[in-house]
Parts: C-alpha cells; structure tokens; sequence
C-alpha cells in the first residue's frame, strides 16, 4: 500500500478552483459540441447528395461564409478543450510521478496548441478560389 | 448442501510494511519506505487462495460460513465481525469480487453450484487476511469535519429545532454506518490512494446541508482540491455497493452542485 501523500509536499499546487472550473468546462463543451457537431453532421451528410457532396468546392463555398467560420471555430477548440481535459484526467488518474504527469500534460497540451493553431490557421486562411486549378473542382463562385 | 469457498489468506503485516499514515515516524517499526510501484496499487490484495469445502443451508449468511469456518476448519482465519446485524458495518469484505456486508449476504443470493471467494476490501492496506487497515478511510473521514458545526455566536436557550422537512433534505446520509464498502469499490481510490473517496462526500453531505449547520465552506474546502469531488467519475461503484443503499453517486452531485453555487 503506497502512503498518502503530504499535501504539502506536492510537487505542483493546484488552485482550489481549478478542478471546479475544469468540470464546469467540461459541461459546458459537452453540451456545445452536441449542438455543433449535430449541425456539422446535419448539414454535411443530411443535404445535397449527403456525403457525396463533400469536395473540396462544398467546403470553400462552406469556409466562405463567416457564420461557418465561426462555426468550424468554436467545433474545434470546443472538441479539442473537451477532449484534452478528458486526456487530463486520464493522466492524473493512471500515470504514476508528478514528474511523469507534468511531462505528459506538457506533451498534451504542445499538441493540442499546435492542432488549434493549424486549425485555425486553414479556416481563416482558406483560399477557396486556388489559381490555375481546375474550374470544375472549384465553387461555383470562383471566377 | 456442500459448498466450495475460496479465501484469499494474506499472513500477517508488519505495521510498517502497511502502515500509511504516520509511517516515517513509527520508530523501528518503520523500516524501509514502500515502494510506489504500480503493482503494489492496482495489483489484488497480496496473499494466496486457500480453498474449504463445507456443509451450509441456502439461507445462512456469510458471516456464518466465515464463523463456521474459523470455528470448525481452520482457527488462523482472520475476518472482523462485530453485531453481525447489518448496522455496525465491521463486516464489509469483497464477496465474488463485489464489496458487500457479510452479514447480509446469504449463500443463496451468489448462485449455486459455484465456488464463493472472499476477499478483503481492495485499495486498502490488508492487516491480516479479510482484515483492512481502516485508518486512511477514517482520515478522509476525519478531513470533512463529521460533526455538527452550530452558530454559537449566540448562547442557545433552547434546542436547536429542525422541522421534518428540513430533516428530509439529508435523511439519506444519515443511514451512513462506515463500512468502507462504497469507497474501496472506487476505481479512482485503487488507482490514487490519495482521493478523498465517496464515504466522505456522504458524510459531508449529512452536515452540509443540516439547517443547523453553519460550516458547509471548510468541508467544501477540503472537498474541492484535486482529490475531492471533481475527482469522482461517476462510475456508480459506490451507489451499488453501499449496503444502506444512500444513492451516493447523486449525493456527490448535490455537493458538487452546491460548491458550484457557492463559487459563483
């Protein structure tokens, strides 16, 4: 049987909100992703020819409205939050050492920095009208 | 009719090598630090399957077969027992790997034809065969203040009056007897000996949210760091095994709600 830890001897010293916050969020996300990613889903599978219909021209007349922007926006760091705390705990519960866990986290949390910036970076920098591509790839709005 | 029972007998441990509260200070006692291997958390208890075969009606108790067999069979077999009616909660052991009072289960209710196995509680230090150091529960216990805490900024004159429905709001808790049943049946304690554990939140709860109660935020307080509350995964392991059947985990959700609406 291990021993119970001092308290005070913990290498990191977690606020007494944090966790509160963090299960809060964990709602919060939840509730939201059901929303969008059923509208997601709604709107990619459920219109046109359903899944057939998703191409490279569909997401650029999609990425051309902000609404849908903002949309794929908040789907990503909602499911990137949601699914990150989710690994959080997972660490905290399974993985033996504060040193271990805070490596762990740290790995976690440079991924998922990364995932949001590149994410970000093709929503908002999306060009859905590439020169000299194919007309027939291309939204019906490209000249 | 004959039955097969399979004990999990575990020799004797020192107090050092269960020790864990206090064990850096016990003298000779003791001895070298425990390893903090994964094995030693999440492995099942230490010790070796010792098999009895025995003469049992359908309808006695475990507590019985355990009795029968300390008495008849074999002397050195080491279980705590007290009132043996269901309330003292000295019984609780893991019963074909399900926490329950031994005394208020009866070899009928576990299937025939089928060997019975008996094993102390999990997630805490074993002190000798189906006996557990209660020790770490009872500090969990001890953190969340379970006693009346009333406004004594004034001398009371008369009783400090409750009304049936004000009762009502913690009557659940109150049916708590301290059998450690719900709390080693948490997967979260058997992966982090430090967690505060559900028996706690119960017994805070009781106090928490008693009208004449006026320290709900020191027990919030020791509930709401990494171990307590938030901790829960709500995997319902408590609510099925408590004996009183206090429905636990909806009771964690009241104190989370309540430190929720406290924090705003």
């Amino acid at each position: 049987m291990i021993p119970r830890r001092d308290p005070a001897k913990r290498a990191v010293v977690v606020p007494q909100r944090a966790e509160l916050t963090s299960w809060v969020i964990m709602r919060v996300t939840g509730a939201l992703l059901i929303v969008l990613v059923g509208g997601h889903l709604a709107i990619n599978l459920m219109t046109g020819h359903g899944v057939h219909s998703v191409d490279f021209a569909f997401v650029s007349g999609k990425w051309a409205s902000p609404f849908w922007q903002v949309w794929d926006l908040l789907l990503l760091l909602a499911g990137l939050g949601h699914g990150a705390n989710g690994m959080r705990t997972v660490i905290n519960d399974y993985v033996r050492g504060d040193r271990a866990r805070l490596t762990w986290k740290l790995v976690m949390g440079v991924v998922v920095a990364i995932l949001v910036a590149l994410g970000s970076l093709v929503i908002f920098t999306h060009d859905p009208c590439p020169h000299g591509a194919p007309a027939d790839l291309l939204p019906s709005f490209c000249g | 009719m004959e039955i097969t029972v399979k004990v999990r007998r575990v020799p004797e441990q020192e107090g050092a090598s269960r020790s864990v509260v206090g064990a850096e200070s016990s003298g000779e006692m003791a001895g070298a630090a425990q390893p903090r291997t994964g094995k030693a958390r999440t492995s099942t208890a230490p010790g070796y399957w010792q098999t009895y075969h025995m003469e049992a009606k359908p309808t006695d108790r475990i507590l019985d077969v355990l009795m029968a067999l300390k008495s008849e069979q074999d002397g050195t077999l080491t279980f705590r027992r007290s009132c043996g009616h269901g309330i003292c909660g000295s019984d609780a052991i893991r019963i074909n790997g399900k926490n329950r009072l031994a005394c208020k289960t009866l070899v009928k209710d576990l299937g025939p034809g089928r060997a019975i196995t008996l094993e102390p509680l999990k997630g805490l230090p074993v002190v000798k065969d189906l006996v557990v150091d209660m020790e770490p529960f009872l500090a969990a216990y001890r953190s969340v203040l379970p006693y009346l805490i009333a406004d004594t900024s004034t001398t009371p004159t008369t009783e400090r009056l409750q009304s049936p429905q004000e009762h009502a709001r913690f009557e659940k808790t109150t049916k708590c007897i301290l059998c450690a049943a719900c709390t080693t049946s948490c997967p979260v304690l058997w992966t982090n000996p430090d967690y505060t554990g559900p028996m706690a939140m119960v017994n805070a709860h009781r106090f928490v949210f008693d009208s004449r109660d006026v320290a709900a935020e020191e027990r919030f307080a020791a509930l709401s760091d990494g171990e307590g509350v938030w901790r829960c995964r709500t995997t319902f392991n408590c609510t099925e095994a408590c004996p009183r059947d206090i429905p636990i985990t909806e009771v964690i959700g009241e104190l989370k709600r309540a430190m929720i609406a406290q924090a705003l």
